[in-house]
């Protein structure tokens, strides 16, 4: 799991700020409102860099551990933001056996990133994810909507370069 | 108070209404064994090491947070729970990192004694996956050690509720999940204040301080140096666990003869520091009062909560009492004007110090601590490095006579000893501040509003024609309360002492572990602070302004209290810090 600090720079707007601060003001004084913060933080920015980590942790006073601790256990919260091009490898049982795992750590390679975090210049994204009801198709990845099968590692150079 | 009848392993049993199964059990002298239980501070039955059969509930439940209830049928030892314990020590241990022989803890580690208690034995584990981390050592005071860490969140909850500090806590999830810092941060780059009492609610040996021993011995067996040690008054309150005295017993006879045999060139006294501090701290607080300075005035002694005061205050430094705390008042004394008294270059001499804390480690680095230009202390030791100090140079501390510290800075007052205590540096400051304010001799020197182990006490005494407002707290949840009084202009007190420890130094993170068996049970704050206030009753010189040896230091050396010299010597100054 990835949960180190971004690889890509924050590029926060005044506007997203302005919108989080508003969340903020009108939920902090709810029991249990750091849920709700977090959710609708990520729906501003993404996702949760430490950036965004720290506006919550000034504004509620609740300590910025405790909110990491709460980012990194919820796996629907994401410390990295989604690349233009999101590319997600199945793992699930048929396409592991067909050889996806090689497949992801050749894209991990190539990509100079691990699993759940975006290249510096926030082109590509990488994730893992279960069967995408492809399995005739094994081993299959996807970018954006696009399906790719039948892949060996020795695809992904093509593939890749239909996005540089 | 309403009660209920139940009954435990048989025995009828009546407990208050409300009460847990784990204290009704306590009661009728039925010990359930706890790991991850520390009361009011983690009670989350999440260890499963307390569970009980209970006639009708469907399966084990946790008795350190189920209430009974009125004819409530409660079984503790059976074989089905005894497997079950055994069961969750063997699952801990698949992914704990044995090396007891090494491990810091060992012979007082909660995890060891239960597995010895049940027989889990080191090869009985499940074979599995286990996780590896690097030692956290990034912080200038403590290390922390994952592969030890059994989850139960016993320090988190402290450093959270307790102290609302709240630098660590649980990341990830499942197997993954670890105690640590937000975004990988070192201890040592987070807004830790270094107060310790992380290390004294860990039940193994996880978290511990950096050990300073054999650089202790290393500066002993330096011929070219002459080492003196300081003791810091809880010290000797707490001390005596470590050699199984019972608590509350006060070895402060045992503990300078210790020292004296160790090897130190001379043996004296933070206490000594304390009453000088004492001379400093009352005579700043009467200038304020006097010449409209900023008001409250703040004690300073506690390292622990200056620097929280720099992080999570930095507008309200200027509360915080120019004078350096009593262990670096005693270091800055010892090289400057004990140094020139001897003829010794303040280069040679290497001070070290004990201290129940492991926030000294930090405070000896900070800036403006080297008044002849060399670090005012050297070393600082815990409580619990002293024992190991003391048991590694072959002493048996219980057949050691009782000696006393050596002059001059060994003398001390009764003022001096209650430091340790919260309460006890605004009594000794009010003795002198009223003696001097009034001109005249005080009636009575015990100051009882301010004694005690609340959180917060507050006080008004009138000195002299004017009502003077002081408040004690203690615990950084405490010091939040008072300092938020503070900021918005609600507070009008003149004069507040903080100690960042709950109960004070006597329950300082660098002094001996307190078993949760104990500390779940027993105030132990009450108890050390009792062994202070004894001593300090015992004492026929109970104001730091009558300390000869502190009278002849003002005459000799400094001049008088707040003087450019003792200015340069015995003050310092706080930076702002930032919340991370």
């Amino acid at each position: 799991m990835a949960e180190k600090k971004s690889t890509v720079p924050f590029s926060g707007t005044k506007e997203q700020e302005e919108a989080l601060l508003k969340v903020i003001n009108e939920l902090k004084d709810e029991k249990g409102a750091l849920m709700p913060i977090l959710q609708k933080a990520q729906d501003i920015y993404g996702y949760l860099p430490i950036e965004v980590q720290k506006i919550i942790s000034d504004e509620t006073g609740i300590p910025m551990e405790k909110i990491y601790g709460v980012v990194t256990f919820y796996s629907q919260f994401t410390l990295n933001p989604k690349g233009k091009y999101r590319i997600s490898v199945c793992l699930g049982t048929a396409c592991y056996v067909k050889g996806s795992g090689d497949i992801y750590n050749a894209l991990m390679e190539k990509l100079g990133i691990v699993g759940g975090e975006c290249t510096p210049d926030g082109k590509f994204s990488l994730d893992a994810c279960r069967c995408v009801g492809a399995c005739g198709l094994a081993p299959v990845m996807m970018v954006n909507d696009e399906v790719y099968g039948r892949l060996t590692v020795d695809d992904i150079d093509g593939i890749l370069a239909k996005y540089e | 108070m309403e009660y209920v009848n139940l009954k435990i392993n048989g025995l009828n049993v009546t407990a208050p209404a409300g009460s847990t199964i784990l204290e009704a059990a306590h009661g009728a002298g039925i010990r359930i064994p706890t790991l991850c239980y520390l009361k009011e501070i983690n009670e989350i039955g999440a260890c499963r090491m307390c569970v009980v059969e209970v006639k009708g509930a469907k399966s084990l439940v946790a008795a350190c947070v189920y209430p009974v209830a009125e004819g409530m049928e409660v079984q503790t030892n059976t074989k089905k729970l005894l497997d079950s314990r055994r069961r969750t020590l063997q699952l801990l241990l698949s992914n704990h990192d044995k090396k007891c022989l090494s491990c810091v803890r060992s012979g007082h580690c909660e995890l060891q004694e239960l597995c010895q208690e049940l027989g889990v034995a080191d090869e009985d584990y499940f074979a599995g996956e286990m996780n590896h981390y690097d030692l956290d050592t990034s912080a200038v005071h403590m290390i922390r050690d994952n592969n030890k860490c059994i989850l139960c969140r016993r320090c988190s909850a402290v450093c959270e509720k307790v102290q609302t500090v709240g630098v660590i806590g649980p990341n990830n999830r499942g197997f993954a999940t670890f105690i640590g810092s937000p975004f990988d941060m070192g201890l040592g780059d987070t807004s830790c204040v270094g107060c310790g009492q992380c290390i004294a609610a860990c039940p193994t040996g996880a978290l511990y301080e950096k050990d300073n021993v054999d650089d202790v011995l290393e500066a002993i067996a330096d011929e070219t140096k002459h080492v003196v040690v300081q003791t810091a008054p809880s010290v000797r309150a707490a001390l005596g666990e470590e050699f199984g005295y019972p608590m509350g017993t006060d070895v402060e006879g045992k503990m300078a003869a210790a020292l004296r045999r160790v090897g130190f060139d001379k043996v004296f006294d933070t206490d000594f520091g304390a009453d000088l501090t004492i001379m400093e701290e009352a005579h700043e607080f009467i200038d304020r009062v006097q010449n409209g300075g900023v008001l409250p005035m703040m004690t300073s002694c506690s390292p622990g909560w200056v620097k929280y005061c720099e992080h999570y205050y930095p507008d309200q430094i200027d509360h915080l009492s120019s004078c350096k705390s009593p262990q670096q008042m005693f270091g800055a004394v010892t090289k400057t004007y004990y140094a020139e008294k001897l003829g010794i270059a303040p280069e040679d001499i290497v001070c070290v110090s004990v201290m129940p804390c492991t926030a000294k480690k930090f405070e000896l680095q900070r800036d403006d601590q080297y008044a002849a230009g060399v670090p005012d202390v050297d070393i600082s030791l815990t409580t619990r490095e002293l024992a190991r100090l003391i048991r590694k140079v072959g002493i048996n501390f219980r057949s050691l006579p009782d000696e006393g510290f050596d002059d001059p800075l060994g003398e001390s007052t009764g003022a001096g000893v209650i430091f340790g205590a919260t309460g006890g540096v605004m009594e000794a400051a009010l003795r002198t501040a009223v003696e001097t304010l009034t001109g005249k001799e005080l009636e009575k020197v015990d100051f009882a509003e301010v004694r005690g182990t609340e959180g917060i006490k507050e006080a008004t005494y009138n000195v002299a024609g004017m009502d003077v407002k002081v408040a004690v707290a203690s615990g950084l949840s405490n010091a939040r309360a008072i300092m938020d009084k503070i900021r918005s202009g609600e507070a009008d007190y003149h004069f507040v002492e903080i100690m960042c420890c709950p109960g004070g130094c006597v329950n300082g993170g660098g002094q001996p572990q307190v078993h949760a068996d104990v500390r779940n049970f027993e105030d132990v704050r009450a108890i050390r602070a009792k062994a202070l206030y004894d001593n300090d009753a015992a004492k026929s010189v109970r104001k730091s302004h009558e300390n000869p040896s502190i009278k002849k230091l003002y005459d000799e050396y400094l001049g008088h209290p707040g003087s450019e010299k003792a200015h340069h010597i015995l003050h310092t100054t706080y930076v702002k810090r930032t919340v991370n």
